[in-house]
């Protein structure tokens, strides 16, 4: 057990070195340094290379590079080019705004996957398992902004039940009222979001359920006088949840990094619309910072979607 | 004299039809067998002949809604066709124990072989978790399982199939039930494997003097272990006698068939027989005359029943239609 997740751990020191050295490239060959956006138009030449020699621009690029990731583990990822505030901070409040849009619709997600997919599986075939079928015909052929910008058109400005923008109303004061205005907020979106990602879940486990009902350890098991809710429970859904525990890692970490599209169509202030609008913007500093931290959390999303796995399927260990 | 309680099961005119397309057809076609205590009966026959289906039938595992089973299988009185599921459940595991073919894809991957065989107990008896665990490490002893408490962790992928096996037999013995059937228990394993798996289910029929139903494809494993032989074709019986009338003077010609295709260990350059065709499947499968007649066509209709019966030519020996009387292998024509 021990032994998988260390070797896992250790397969991703190379995986963050070539990434970091992409992003590093990548960084290199976008326009603009970071004096960026700080020049101010009286600042003579002289004085500029002298910034730049102090700043270590005209180093060799190695130099430039250990630098360079030297100072990310000191938390230093620059200036905004167009904002004129620290990178970090402004990625620190968007990943905040982020976070709790992520974790309300990852929970609405699995608290209707979950049901969705089991009924599915178990009645399937039957009226239960074919109207989900078509639920999912028709999340799964709508485009999501289509679904979202309907959503948004209908529910907030047509009927106004939800705010149609921000994050947090400006007039909420007082702890509880920050949090009301908030939910409020993300309300509309998580369900919209969730919505369109359950089907793929609810795909997935029904497809888990209907394979493994056949299995033949499912009839040794009703071979040995298991009743049929234990069978189902005990030994066709633990197996059937294989899939799905696979992708936990990554929605685990997708909990920052967001939904581009919803956020966009919401102008919710979260990873994804910063993400978008750095590039509209040409904010290239803050864009870099984005693509290496995307970056990582998709690998640390995969090594925890192992971890996992390991932890629930003994086939998957190491000796 | 044959006391009434040694009488285990009695199977008569067993039908069990699978809905294709929406209408049935019987896969097992009036089946009528008994199995005693202390005996082995086999059940041989070509793959796709319903041997399977028989066993699915006892013990009601099929999918009830393209299913449908008639006759009586009678245990002790208690008819178990029909009988509902949380009756059925007190019987499964406990009084019938049941080992596949396939010990790999038997077992849950996700669990420890130790506690799939305890959770048998788990519904069958009142032992506590400890008590439970010991008998685990007694039955992985009794199953020859080396080093059981080791084995009582390990997950069915870090077992040789031959343990897998093993750790089957010893869930389907777990409650020391009246009845066992295996499906096929040696065809997964490889040949030296096979013989030190009959062997143990040997042993365990002396000990438990319960009744086993045997179901193989293969007559070397009949002739080691069998007392009662069933041959049966296309869903029905077509042949039934101890294991000693059938290898020496066998009669319905696709008995003689599967035998004279078995491989003598003593003689090497033989010529093995093929039996010509191969089992119907399940629609076409002819439903009058004799179904294997399509597979000794040089043999004239005529010989054959128009509807075949099954005839006790001497007791104990039962044979279905009367085309084995002047039944001939196609070589021995020509050869002359
Ligand atoms: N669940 C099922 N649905 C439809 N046909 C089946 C089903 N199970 C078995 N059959 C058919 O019934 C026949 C007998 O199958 P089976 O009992 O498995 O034979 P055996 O065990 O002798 O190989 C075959 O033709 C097989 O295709
Ligand atoms: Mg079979």
């Amino acid at each position: 057990m021990w032994k998988t997740i260390l070797r896992r751990l250790l397969i991703m020191i190379p995986q963050l070195l070539i990434l970091s050295l992409l992003v590093f490239v990548l960084a290199k060959m976008m326009p603009g340094d970071p004096f960026t956006g700080q020049i101010n138009p009286n600042m003579d030449a002289k004085t500029i290379a002298h910034l730049k020699q102090e700043l270590g621009l005209n180093d060799p690029v190695w130099v430039q590079y250990t630098r360079w990731v030297g100072d990310l583990f000191h938390g230093n990822l620059g200036q905004s080019y167009t904002q004129h505030v620290s990178v970090l901070s402004l990625i620190s409040d968007r990943a905040v705004n982020t976070f709790w849009l992520s974790l309300l619709t990852t929970i609405l997600t699995y608290a209707l996957a979950i049901p969705m997919g089991i009924s599915a599986g178990r009645h399937q075939d039957e009226w239960q398992d074919q109207t989900i079928q078509i639920f999912n015909y028709f999340t799964f052929a709508i485009p999501g902004f289509v679904f979202y910008i309907l959503g948004l058109w209908l529910f907030g400005f047509t009927l106004g039940w939800f705010p149609i923008s921000g994050s947090v109303s400006a007039s909420a004061h007082g702890f509880w009222g920050v949090v009301g205005s908030r939910l409020y907020h993300m309300i509309l979106p998580a369900i919209l979001y969730a919505l369109i990602t359950t089907t793929s879940i609810v795909q997935y486990l029904r497809t888990g359920i209907v394979d493994n009902k056949v299995e033949d350890y499912v009839r040794t098991a009703r071979s040995k006088g298991v009743p049929e809710n234990v069978v189902f429970n005990k030994h066709i859904l633990r197996n059937s949840m294989l899939p799905i525990a696979a992708f936990m890692g990554t929605t685990i970490t997708g909990l920052l990094g967001g939904s581009m599209i919803i956020e966009t169509v919401f102008s919710y202030p979260g990873m994804g619309k910063l993400f978008l609008d750095s590039i509209s913007q040409r904010d290239y500093s803050t864009l870099t910072a984005l693509i290496l931290l995307f970056g990582i959390l998709t690998l640390i999303g995969n090594l925890l979607s192992d971890i996992i796995m390991s932890l629930i399927d003994p086939r998957i260990r190491v000796k | 004299m044959e006391k009434q309680s040694d009488l285990l099961l009695d199977i008569q005119h067993l039908h069990t039809g699978y809905r294709l397309q929406g209408k049935f057809y019987d896969a097992a076609d009036d089946v009528n067998l008994t199995l005693k205590r202390d005996e082995i009966l086999a059940i041989v026959g070509e793959s796709g002949c319903g041997k399977s289906t028989i066993a699915a039938s006892i013990i009601g595992l099929y999918d009830h809604k393209n299913t449908k089973v008639t006759g009586d299988i009678l245990y002790n009185e208690l008819n178990l066709v029909g009988l509902n599921e949380s009756l059925f459940n007190k019987i499964r595991g406990d009084k019938i124990g049941m080992i596949f073919q396939d010990p790999l894809a038997s077992l849950n991957p996700l669990m420890r072989v130790g506690d799939q065989v305890a959770e048998t107990l788990y519904y069958h008896t009142d032992m506590d978790e400890k008590q439970r665990h010991e008998r685990v490490i007694e039955l992985f002893n009794q199953v020859g399982m080396p080093r059981p408490e080791e084995m009582y962790r390990m997950y069915p992928h870090e077992l040789s199939g031959g343990l897998r096996q093993r750790v089957v037999i010893a869930m389907a013995i777990a409650c020391k039930p009246e009845i066992i059937i295996a499906d096929e228990p040696t065809t997964a394993l490889d040949v030296t494997i096979q013989a030190q798996i009959l062997d143990l289910l040997e042993d365990i029929q002396r000990e438990s003097h319960s009744g086993i139903i045997l179901i193989t494809h293969d007559l070397g494993v009949v002739a080691e272990t069998a007392d009662e032989v069933a041959v049966m074709y296309a869903g029905q019986i077509v042949e039934k006698a101890d294991v000693k009338t059938v290898f020496s003077h066998p009669l319905h010609p696709y008995t003689r068939s599967l035998l004279n295709s078995m491989p003598q260990s003593d003689d090497e350059e033989q010529d093995l027989h093929v039996i010509q065709g191969t089992v119907p499947s399940l629609k076409n499968m002819p439903r009058e005359g004799d179904r294997f007649a399509a597979r000794i066509p040089w043999i004239p209709e005529s010989e054959h029943e128009a509807d075949p019966k099954v005839h006790e030519v001497e007791p104990g020996h039962w044979v279905r239609c009367t085309c084995w009387k002047n039944f001939h292998f196609q070589e021995e024509a020509s050869g002359e």
